[in-house]
């Protein structure tokens, strides 16, 4: 394991955790609200897409950023009107977002490959990045990478301590009886669906402009689907999204480096290791099944019609 | 104000008529985006939907490939429509479709360069294994430690594209073939090809096996009480249970037809078409049978003929890319959006929209 540095993994993980960490904490909020929304690949690819377009032609990696999250909640709005309006099955209907969504971003980024986008630059002065191991960890990320992280915290209270987030559990949890005491089943959830796809759509705009930064077709790899299983992997619970997030990518920014270290290992092995860690992951977490029951929310992924 | 009303049985009209609106409508909206791509609109649409069948300096090209192409799309539907009937969502058809690929054309390498005639057969047996044994991977798992299919079985597409690239470039390349990636060409080889049956139509063993597993679906769903059990599964779970419905079984049984059939598709598709084994082989049809089989209402017909569809479109598409320069992804988005429009439409047929001047006090 010699010439990998312990201090550029933890930054490179970090890095590579992110989009998976943005995606994850929308579809979260989405899932909290009692609807199972699989597009999250889809509206990941349209935002890295929508915010690569917007980043290169205004020159403001800013822009880039607020176009892909715009981006990702207008593909999740067709989702949220199928759904919750004309009452489609919520499976089906996640699965026609990601195949529209990847054919969707090919056709909009036809003359973006090969393209570098501009530089998003660094939060804090080389002065604090400079000191030794804790710099570079704390302080050399950019705005994005310290906002997920605020997002993270910002989830959790809300769920937690407000009653916007009560509000929104008891939907998720019964919808019949959330309905029945007065609040918008179908627009709360609207909201957090929209939530959830302006989170994934950012997560993706975030691998387009800083992680990789390029753009090129299919270019998220599963990452959303990656995400879909931290939320099962968290148990629903914010901070451990968190974890799940940056347990993954600690596994991709290692194989990448393992890669380029030629070590002896088939690189085979090493290609498939994120997604057979992140089986392997669901298949310990679900067995456990007092937890795996407790925790989903109990009107997760079932059609609302209010009758009467 | 609209109002839903449950329908208290699916209107059997709509279901009959939602596909076909949706075809009119996916039409309207595909004009309206090729129109905003810089195309003419009629034109675009009548090059994919009309040209390839009628136009006679195209359709003798493109006629046989419409049957190419349906093959594995209603092959890996077939299997899928049925997890879909009782609830069980395999979506990795396209790595079972990779693995059964990898396994048949291994096989029928591994007896290179024999010309045995039973050495199809038994590639065509490795393959519905290898797709079997990968579908069951999601299935133990479920019935075993109640994970989550559909992110297990998507999850596996990917570790069977490093699997297919490791193939391609080492384990099964042809060593004849100075270093490039790809295996020996299986369909110039006696013995490993699956050929065209008659010539001219396109039809070959895939294509065959397609038809047979549609009149097989047929008759299990309506004649037997496997099927029963898989449609009472998926629209009473709880009645299921009742009526002594054992849900491991089902799933055990419904993904693993599901992979056995997606890999039998690979391996037609590797011995016939596509030809050999390469990184990218693979173009797909694993996804997109996913919207043949809901195009197809999930029955066996339906599917057959949205299974042409489909295929159709894929050819269009190649002609439109000829004659147009339009992008091969506006093909995948055209598709997606057909999907958006049937699952949208699909309201018509299980709810009865009232228009109802709002009540008071309502």
């Amino acid at each position: 394991m010699m010439g990998i540095d312990p201090v550029t993994l933890i930054v490179a993980l970090i890095g590579a955790s992110t989009p998976i960490l943005l995606a994850a904490i929308g579809e979260l909020v989405v899932e909290k609200s009692g609807v199972l929304n699989l597009g999250v690949e889809g509206m990941m690819i349209v935002g890295a897409i929508s915010g690569f377009i917007i980043a290169v032609n205004t020159g403001s990696p800013w822009l880039g950023f607020i176009a892909g999250a715009i981006g990702g909640a207008i593909l999740s709005l067709i989702f949220a009107f199928l759904t919750q309006y004309l009452l489609s099955n919520q499976v089906a209907t996640g699965l026609a977002l990601t195949l529209f969504g990847l054919g969707l971003s090919s056709l909009m980024g036809e003359e973006y490959s090969g393209i570098n986008p501009p530089l998003t630059a660094d939060l804090f002065p080389q002065a604090l990045r400079d000191i030794p191991v804790a710099g570079p960890i704390l302080f050399g990320h950019d705005l994005i990478i310290y906002f997920s992280v605020l997002l993270v915290a910002a989830v959790w209270y809300v769920l937690r301590h407000t009653r916007m987030g009560l509000i929104l559990r008891a939907v998720g949890e019964s919808h019949d009886a959330a309905h029945a005491l007065g609040y918008k089943v179908i627009r709360i959830r609207i909201y957090a669906i929209l939530f959830g796809g302006a989170c994934a759509g950012l997560g993706g705009a975030y691998l387009s402009l800083v992680r990789v930064p390029s753009w090129t077709e299919g270019m998220t790899a599963g990452a959303g689907w990656i995400a879909l299983a931290i939320v099962v992997f968290a148990s629903w619970k914010p901070w451990r999204a968190l974890i799940g997030a940056y347990l993954f990518g600690g596994i991709a920014a290692l194989q990448l480096r393992l890669q380029a270290a030629e070590i002896n290992i088939p690189v085979m092995l090493l290609d498939m290791s994120p997604y057979l860690v992140t089986i392997i992951v669901l298949v310990i977490i679900s067995s456990d099944k007092t937890r795996a029951a407790m925790s989903a929310p109990a009107a997760l992924g079932k059609v609302f019609h209010a009758s009467g | 104000m609209v109002r839903l009303e449950k329908r208290p049985t699916p209107s059997r009209a709509w279901i009959i008529a939602t596909p076909i609106v949706a075809v009119i409508l996916t039409m309207i909206a595909g004009g309206i985006m090729f129109a905003l791509l810089g195309q003419d609109p009629v034109e675009a649409i009548r090059i994919i939907f009309w040209d390839p069948l009628f136009d006679e300096r195209f359709a003798s090209f493109s006629r046989p490939q419409l049957l190419v192409k349906a093959g594995p799309l209603i092959l890996i539907a077939i299997g899928l429509s049925l997890g879909f009937r009782a609830g069980i969502w395999n979506i990795g058809a396209e790595g079972q479709y990779i693995i059964g690929a990898i396994c048949g054309a291994g096989f029928g390498l591994a007896f290179y360069p024999s010309e045995n005639p039973l050495i199809l057969p038994g590639m065509v047996i490795a393959g519905a294994l290898g797709g079997w044994a990968w579908a069951m991977i999601p299935a133990v798992l479920r019935t075993r430690f109640r994970t989550n299919e559909i992110l297990v079985s998507l999850l596996l597409v990917y570790v069977a594209e490093a699997i297919l690239a490791s193939a391609a470039t080492s384990f099964l390349r042809n060593p004849e073939g100075r270093g490039f990636p790809g295996s020996r060409n299986l369909s110039q080889h006696p013995g490993t090809d699956n050929p065209e049956l008659i010539a001219g139509t396109g039809m070959h063993w895939g294509v065959v096996a397609a038809f047979i597993a549609v009149i097989f679906a047929y008759i299990l769903l309506n004649r037997h009480v496997l099927g029963y059990q898989i449609k009472l599964a998926g629209q009473a779970p709880r009645a299921a249970k009742f009526a002594g419905v054992n849900p491991t079984r089902l799933i055990i049984l419904c993904l693993g037809v599901s992979g056995a059939l997606a890999g039998m598709a690979g391996l037609f598709e590797v011995a016939g078409p596509a030809g050999q084994i390469s990184i990218d082989f693979n173009v797909g049809y694993g996804f997109t049978a996913i919207i043949v089989a809901f195009l197809g209402r999930l029955h066996p017909v339906g599917i057959l003929l949205a299974g042409l569809l489909m295929a159709l479109t894929y050819i269009g598409g190649e002609l439109a890319q000829l004659m147009l320069g339009l992008p091969a992804s506006a093909i995948q988005a055209f598709q997606g959006m057909l999907l958006f429009f049937l699952l949208a439409l699909d309201v018509l047929s299980n709810y009865r929209v009232r228009i109802k001047r709002a009540e008071v006090g309502a």
